[in-house]
Parts: C-alpha cells; sequence; structure tokens
C-alpha cells in the first residue's frame, strides 16, 4: 500500500503547487477586494489537498482529517471577517478597488 | 491513477478558470466546483469526514457568503467594465503560461520520493483523534469561532449605528 501511495507522492505535489500559484498570482496581482479573497481560497484548497495527498501517504488520515476540519473552520471564520470589513469599507467607498481605498496610508 | 489526474487537472482547470474570469459570481460559482472536485478526491483518499465537512462548508456556506457580498454591491457599469477589460487581460494573461510552463517543468524534473516513512499507525478513527487525541484543537476552534462571530456582530452593529 506505502509503495503505491508513494506513487501518488508526485502528481499530487505538482498540481497543489500548479494551484498554489493560481491563488498566489490571483491574490497579488488583482484590484478587487472580493477576488483578493477569492484567490486566497483558491490558496486554501492548495493547502487542504495537499495535507490530505500527505496524510494518506504516511498513513496519517485521521490525523490529517482533524488538521483539515480544524482548517475548514478557520477558513470560514477568516472569510466571514474579511467580508464583512469588504462591506464595511463598500460603504464608505462605494467602491471595491483597493486603489480607491487607500486613506489609512495616506 | 488516471482518475486522480483527472481531477486534479480539472481542479487546475477551474481555479484558474475563477482566478481568470470577469464576472465574481462566475468565480464564487467555480469556488464551489473546485471544493466539490476536492471531496471527491478525500473520499478517493479515505478522508470521508474531511470530504463531508469540505462539502457542506467551503461548496456550501463560503460561496453563499461571497454571492451575498456581490449581491450586496453594485455591479459596474458598461463602460467601467470596457474601461477595466483590457487593464484585467495585460495583467492575467500570463497567468496560464506561468502554471503550464511551471507544470512541465516540474514534471520533467520528476522527483522520486525517497521519504523515510513512519511504520503505519494503528488505523485510528478520525473522531478518536479529534476527541481523545487533540481535545485542545477543538477549545481553538471553538475560540475562534467566537472570536469570528463577535467580530462579525462589531462590524454590522457599527454600520449600523452609522444608518441611523
Amino acid at each position: 500500500m506505502i509503495v503505491n501511495s508513494l506513487q501518488l507522492f508526485w502528481p499530487f505535489s505538482l498540481f497543489t503547487i500548479m494551484i498554489f500559484i493560481v491563488g498566489l498570482y490571483c491574490t497579488l496581482v488583482t484590484y478587487n477586494f472580493i477576488r483578493a479573497l477569492i484567490g486566497l481560497e483558491i490558496l486554501m484548497k492548495a493547502v487542504t489537498l495537499s495535507i490530505i495527498a500527505v496524510g494518506y501517504i504516511t498513513n496519517h488520515a485521521a490525523l490529517a482529517q482533524s488538521l483539515v476540519i480544524t482548517m475548514i473552520v478557520v477558513e470560514v471564520v477568516v472569510i466571514a471577517v474579511a467580508v464583512g470589513v469588504v462591506l464595511g469599507m463598500y460603504r464608505h467607498t462605494h467602491s471595491l478597488d483597493v486603489r480607491k481605498n487607500r486613506e489609512l496610508k495616506d | 491513477m488516471l482518475a486522480f489526474i483527472l481531477i486534479l487537472i480539472s481542479l487546475t482547470a477551474v481555479a484558474l478558470w475563477a482566478a481568470m474570469t470577469r464576472s465574481l459570481l462566475r468565480s464564487a460559482i467555480c469556488l464551489a466546483m473546485m471544493s466539490s472536485l476536492l471531496t471527491m478526491i478525500m473520499f478517493m483518499l479515505r478522508s470521508p469526514l474531511a470530504a463531508v465537512f469540505e462539502l457542506s462548508v467551503c461548496a456550501g456556506l463560503i460561496p453563499v457568503l461571497f454571492i451575498s457580498t456581490i449581491s450586496l454591491t453594485h455591479p459596474l457599469t458598461r463602460e467601467e467594465v470596457l474601461q477595466h477589460m483590457k487593464d484585467r487581460i495585460r495583467r492575467f494573461w500570463y497567468l496560464p503560461f506561468i502554471v503550464v510552463v511551471v507544470g512541465v517543468a516540474l514534471n520533467m524534473i520528476s522527483v522520486v520520493p525517497r521519504l523515510a516513512l513512519p511504520l503505519p499507525e494503528i488505523e485510528k478513527d478520525a473522531r478518536t483523534v479529534l476527541w481523545n487525541d487533540r481535545p485542545i484543537e477543538l477549545l481553538g476552534q471553538i475560540m475562534i469561532l467566537l472570536a469570528g462571530v463577535f467580530s462579525v456582530v462589531i462590524l454590522f452593529k457599527e454600520s449600523g449605528k452609522d444608518d441611523r
């Protein structure tokens, strides 16, 4: 079983890296708050995929599942709070553009 | 193995679509699709409890949060869309090339792992690990949830005050 699991290591690592790049690029390049959060979600999906694959390969699926459940809880809370902040900023500036929300910086 | 590769390719394609599509609504729907594909992988990798959480929370709740936010904000006018379109294409057209080039390059390297794997543990149930072995983690989850709830309450309380 371990030999078969090890064969899965490289394809999963490869696609995890690719999805991570998509999320990172989306978060860094966009000027829209909601799209930046979507990029963050894509990053988290890549990490979840990685944890589950490593849990299966090392035969510690139960531990990986408990870590993923914790991560999902953190993910929901982060997104809920971030969405609240974005809506609050939108009410002030009527824009989701990062470039128009720089009052704190100036 | 082929099924895994097909699902992983679909997952990457949907992630690219979510990042590159102009409509935020479509991006949110793509996120739900990503979570569904991830759920399939989790079931295949014998992690059913995490898969159920992923399907109900990440494919159900989070897209709803995003769609509610998008519906609470005004969409761009046609002129604004045309104005932003060129800028978006200029910024995002590199992304598929970067992903494909990195994928091909890493595939050519094709690292064969020589990991010193730990001995297979006695197969435990995820519930046993979560409730018996890691109770502090559950306490942390409760605290994070409470912190999130209070943060959201404070955020919307302040905005309610402004409206009055």
